[in-house]
């Protein structure tokens, strides 16, 4: 069980540790104390990991994770899990804005509040969150599960594509092209899924609002040229 | 990019160690801004006096004799202090415009870097770690404070353009970001008598801010009024004599984190700034709300 405490090493003799792994290496749980906000903790992962972080990290924490499992037991700044590809993130704490940015793969749990533009462009990428999201979130995001079990802030889903978002509370206003959609059978067993594996047992899917594109800004209108 | 710092302390003993506090939050904000840093902070105010810190590129020669200048049309209650590149000159607070216009007419290299009766402000260009020793202000002591790391955008990298920004008395801002309609605004607020000592935007939302106050604000409304009135993207912490508030415009892209604990009222650009202060790990952390007003005043 590889230890690395941040207060002797630096952050390139962690990084450089985890990238040296073959992508077949894993099994092993790594241990990162003493972050104290850094910036990069183990991003660029590409082993089946477990990595145990313990106090809260900066920006980009996981950025571009393949495999790994990786958990903060703290908070995250701005950018956590951004690009993920595979494995999944689980923050203990809150995140900053854009958590989940571009992700295109795995899963990302946050257990307290997520800030602005969460999940904004994310391209396939499941995104659960327990508290509350801030303004923007989901932001022209392509593809994926966006979850709240709380509220959303303005502006949810703005220019949104594909992905699929599902709102527990309130949402304090949708983006454009955003709008309401009726929860089918197939959404509730989808979400289901995400929620148990996300650890979420006290919550039913039934409870969710389902919100995704309205398709309108997918071709350019004539009547719209004004606008430009 | 830049960075931003600021206490405000509510437990007195920890007074002597503001200047300790806000320098290591300071240095670590160095890689988000490493032009040019400064710091101001409020203490020892006396009843009736008023300080004029002032900054010199030729110090050795502008604060030798200034003390006995200022004392030939003043009086005897004056005092000047140097610091480095920096001097602080106590008179009282009757002789506070005798003074100002005595500095304008026969020392006009000396340029102000704040007046009022608790603010001081320190500014360079250069790492913060070398203007934090080169004034120790590590070894200052305050009720409250806030720090910058500068990386331009805006405008050159110089002393004046330096944060914090002064523009009333006592009165101070930082600021993250960059406004777009700054030159309009600046127009504007000199046609209302506001005078400016650079092209820098931030100084244009410090003067608004003064401006506003003078109009009868108070910081929280004056602050209320900035949403409206500046466009641009904006983290700003602002300091008055009793006071520090932050506000952060609606799109809220520049970073900003905030502790509570019963002691102090911290800021940080990022959380790093904050993981060294007591008691952290117990603190309320949070991000500030995008357009929402935050401010705290000392009674």
């Amino acid at each position: 069980m590889p230890t690395i405490d941040l207060e002797t090493a630096s952050l390139r003799d962690l990084n450089q540790a985890l990238h040296s792994l073959g992508r077949d290496e894993g099994g092993e749980l790594w241990e990162i104390l003493n972050p104290r906000g850094s910036h990069a903790v183990a991003v660029g992962v590409d082993a089946p990991l477990e990595i145990s972080v313990h106090g809260s990290v900066g920006y980009y924490c996981g950025g571009m994770n393949q495999q790994a499992s990786i958990t903060v037991h703290g908070s995250a700044g701005p950018g956590v899990a951004e690009n993920m590809m595979s494995g999944s993130v689980v923050i203990k704490g809150n995140a900053s804005q854009y958590a989940g940015a571009t992700s295109r793969g795995g899963l990302l749990v946050i257990e307290g509040n997520a800030s602005s533009r969460c999940g904004i462009s994310m391209k396939g990428a499941d995104i659960v969150v327990k508290g509350d999201i801030g303004h923007m979130s989901a932001f022209m995001a392509q593809s994926g599960n966006l979850v709240v079990l709380g509220d959303a802030g303005d502006a949810l889903g703005d220019s949104l594509y594909e992905a699929r978002l599902f709102v527990r509370g309130s949402v304090k206003s949708l983006g454009a092209d955003c709008i309401e959609k009726e929860m089918r059978p197939e959404h509730i067993e989808l979400l289901g899924n995400l929620l148990s594996k996300a650890g979420v047992t006290d919550v039913k899917p039934e409870e969710f609002t389902r919100y995704g594109s309205a398709r309108k800004l997918y071709n350019f209108d004539v009547d719209n040229a004004d606008a430009y | 990019m830049c960075g931003i710092v600021g206490l405000f302390l509510k437990d007195r003993e920890l007074e002597p160690q503001l200047g300790r506090m806000l320098s290591e939050m300071l240095v670590i904000m160095t890689d988000r801004g490493p032009d040019s840093a400064g710091m101001a902070i409020y203490g020892d105010a006396a009843d009736g006096k008023v300080k004029i810190t002032v900054q010199s590129a030729d110090p050795e020669t502008d604060f030798a004799g200034l003390e006995d200048s200022l004392k030939a049309v003043l009086g005897d209650d004056v005092s000047v202090a140097p610091n480095n590149t920096h001097a602080v000159i106590t008179v009282d607070e009757a002789a506070m415009e005798a003074a100002r216009n005595l500095l304008a007419e026969n020392h006009p290299t000396l340029r102000i870097m704040s007046v009022g009766e608790a603010i001081e402000i320190y500014k360079e260009a250069g790492l913060p770690a070398s203007v934090v020793q080169r004034f120790g202000l590590s070894g200052m002591s305050g009720t409250h404070g806030v720090g910058h790391t500068r990386m331009a955008t805006e405008s050159a990298v110089t002393t004046m353009g330096a944060h914090p920004f002064s523009t009333g008395a006592d009165q101070c801002l930082v600021h993250n970001g960059s406004l777009s309609n700054h030159n309009n605004l600046r127009r504007e607020l000199a046609r209302d008598g506001m005078h400016f000592e650079t092209e820098n935007d931030s100084e244009v939302a410090a003067a608004y801010l003064t401006a506003e106050m003078k109009k009868g604000k108070n910081l929280g409304a004056a602050l209320e009024s900035a949403l409206s009135d500046l466009d641009g993207f904006f983290t700003f912490v602002v300091g008055t004599k009793n006071g520090f508030g932050v506000v952060r415009d609606a799109i809220a892209c520049k970073p900003a984190v905030m502790a509570e604990t019963d002691r102090y009222v911290a800021f940080g650009s990022e959380y790093r700034a904050l993981a060294g202060l007591p008691g952290i790990e117990e603190a309320r952390v949070w991000e500030p709300e995008p357009a929402t007003v935050y401010f705290w005043e000392h009674q």
